[in-house]
């Protein structure tokens, strides 16, 4: 996936878990927790939707660096160039 | 129309789904009821058939009134001389002399349907008022009997004595939408806001009003339990991962399951002990408002299933519907307020409950222990509790335990 698309999977399981949100209008650099008013739940439910829609594995540590929505795009396509071995 | 929560007052039917004729069995889902807070879906409490449907759809009812009748014993062996099975709980009614596939009614399909609980206060009404148990539609926990109810049977069927408040007024004629809103043209969101706020407002202040409340709370160092838990997770997936809140839970629910003088309701003057442990989880919805729905038996889950358990309950209480027994049931409430940021809780009691643990964010603090000071998680958890049915020692020991538990993660 291009950095488009992954932002696109991003803002789309945002608004998973927290509905009445327009994904149009998220500020990329603030953090979701707070911007959106997701909790722990939430955001667990967030990070398995970008695992199910990308196969991206994110361990338990890395939740940090997904804390805004331009940071989640960039550890996705990190994470992405490191290794398809990370893909199903 | 059963009692969705000690908050609720009226219900409206948006949906029937059973028509008369149908074949029911205990625990299926015949209706959708929307309360001020959110739609739930209505479990009949026993199994029969369908005989009539007696409020429309779109009906806004008061909790109490009959909404169908079920005809039960349609099939195999009649029950005996009572028409109302009882197959588990030592009958503590005396039975009907009625036929055996008389019309049962249907109203307070909540909770654990094998019973028929009425505290003392109501039995000793029913029997001065001449009242038969076994016509009253329970609005108490678990769908059990307190006195209002038993009044409001014999106010209806002109036994009232002077001091019985009115009867609730008889099914309301079919309105579109719940009596409250002024016009069509208000907005349905806040209006339901606005009936949260004061159902909420409602249930708190009569909390307040009424439950002399201490409140104890005990800091916990969590770095045993947090280190289990990151163990555990590098081994899951992220869709079986469990989160700290989990692990809370399950103390508390260890915790309350031995110490259940917290574990229960205050009904007429009196303490009554729950049968099982049914955490009610405060459920913060969004757009403002909450919901403490009930994770059932959760002392004998595994962390697993209570994992499975919260999350079902947080998606269904935030998108999706609750069921009417998880609305009715809780026999105490756990509140977390760590994702806020908040440091400790001082809960108000959910009537009638007679208490709510409170956890606070677990954060990084100074922690002396061995004659040594290092920065470990800690997490505040705090007690309040009823003074008519506990005192500060045993609150005190309910707050240790979840401590011990907390400090043998390797123990579950």
């Amino acid at each position: 996936m291009n950095e488009q698309e992954l932002r696109e999977v991003v803002v789309a399981a945002l608004t998973e878990v927290a509905p009445e949100i327009d994904g149009a209008s998220i500020d990329p650099q603030a953090v979701l927790t707070e911007q959106l008013d997701i909790d722990s739940m939430d955001f667990l439910n967030f990070v398995v939707a970008v695992h199910e829609e990308t196969g991206i594995e994110i361990p338990e540590r890395d939740y940090p660096k997904l804390s805004t929505l331009d940071g989640a795009v960039v550890y996705l396509t990190n994470a992405q160039t490191r290794g398809g071995s990370e893909r199903p | 129309m059963p009692s969705l929560g000690a908050d609720m007052e009226f219900g409206i039917v948006l949906q029937w789904l059973v028509k008369p004729g149908d074949a029911v069995r205990r625990g299926d889902i015949v209706a959708v009821v929307d309360t001020s807070k959110a739609e739930i879906d209505v479990e009949i409490f026993e199994d029969g058939v369908i005989e009539e449907l007696l409020v429309a759809e779109g009906t806004r009812v008061p909790v109490g009134t009959v909404l169908a009748t079920l005809r039960t014993g349609a099939s195999g062996p009649p029950p005996a001389p009572g028409e109302r099975p009882l197959p588990e709980a030592p009958p503590p009614l005396q039975p009907a002399p009625a036929a055996a596939s008389r019309p049962t009614q249907i109203a307070v399909p909540a909770g654990p349907p094998h019973r028929r609980q009425a505290s003392p206060v109501a039995r000793r009404a029913a029997e001065q008022l001449d009242v038969d148990l076994d016509t009253v539609t329970g609005s108490g926990p678990d769908g059990a009997i307190i006195k209002a109810d038993v009044e409001r049977v014999a106010a209806a069927s002109g036994r009232s004595p002077a001091a019985t408040p009115p009867p609730p007024s008889p099914p309301q004629p079919p309105v579109a939408a719940p009596s409250a809103l002024p016009g069509p043209a208000v907005d349905l969101l806040s209006d339901r806001q606005a009936a949260m706020r004061q159902a909420i407002g409602a249930l708190m202040a009569r909390s307040k009003r009424e439950i002399p409340h201490y409140y104890l709370e005990n800091q916990i160092d969590m770095s045993a339990s947090l280190d289990w838990l990151r163990e555990e997770n590098l081994s899951r997936s992220v869709t079986t991962r469990l989160l700290p809140s989990v692990l809370l839970l399950h103390a508390v629910a260890l915790a309350v399951a031995a110490t259940p003088t917290f574990n229960g309701f205050w009904l007429d003057d009196a303490f009554h002990q729950a049968d099982g442990v049914h955490l009610g989880i405060a459920i913060s919805l969004r757009g403002g408002g909450l919901i403490a729905p009930a994770l059932h038996d959760a002392d004998r889950m595994t962390l697993d299933e209570l994992m499975a358990g919260l999350r079902d309950l947080v998606q269904r209480a935030r998108t999706g519907r609750l069921r009417s027994s998880e609305m009715s049931d809780p026999t105490i409430t756990v509140t977390n307020l760590g994702d806020q940021g908040v440091d400790l809780v001082h809960g108000v009691i959910y009537p009638p409950q007679v208490a709510l643990i409170g956890f606070g964010a677990i954060r990084e603090r100074p922690w002396a222990r061995d004659g040594m000071i290092g920065a470990r998680p800690v997490v505040r958890a705090s007690l309040a509790a009823d003074h008519r049915a506990s005192d500060g020692h045993a609150g005190g020991r309910l707050l240790a335990l979840i401590d011990r538990q907390l400090q043998q993660p390797e123990a579950r």
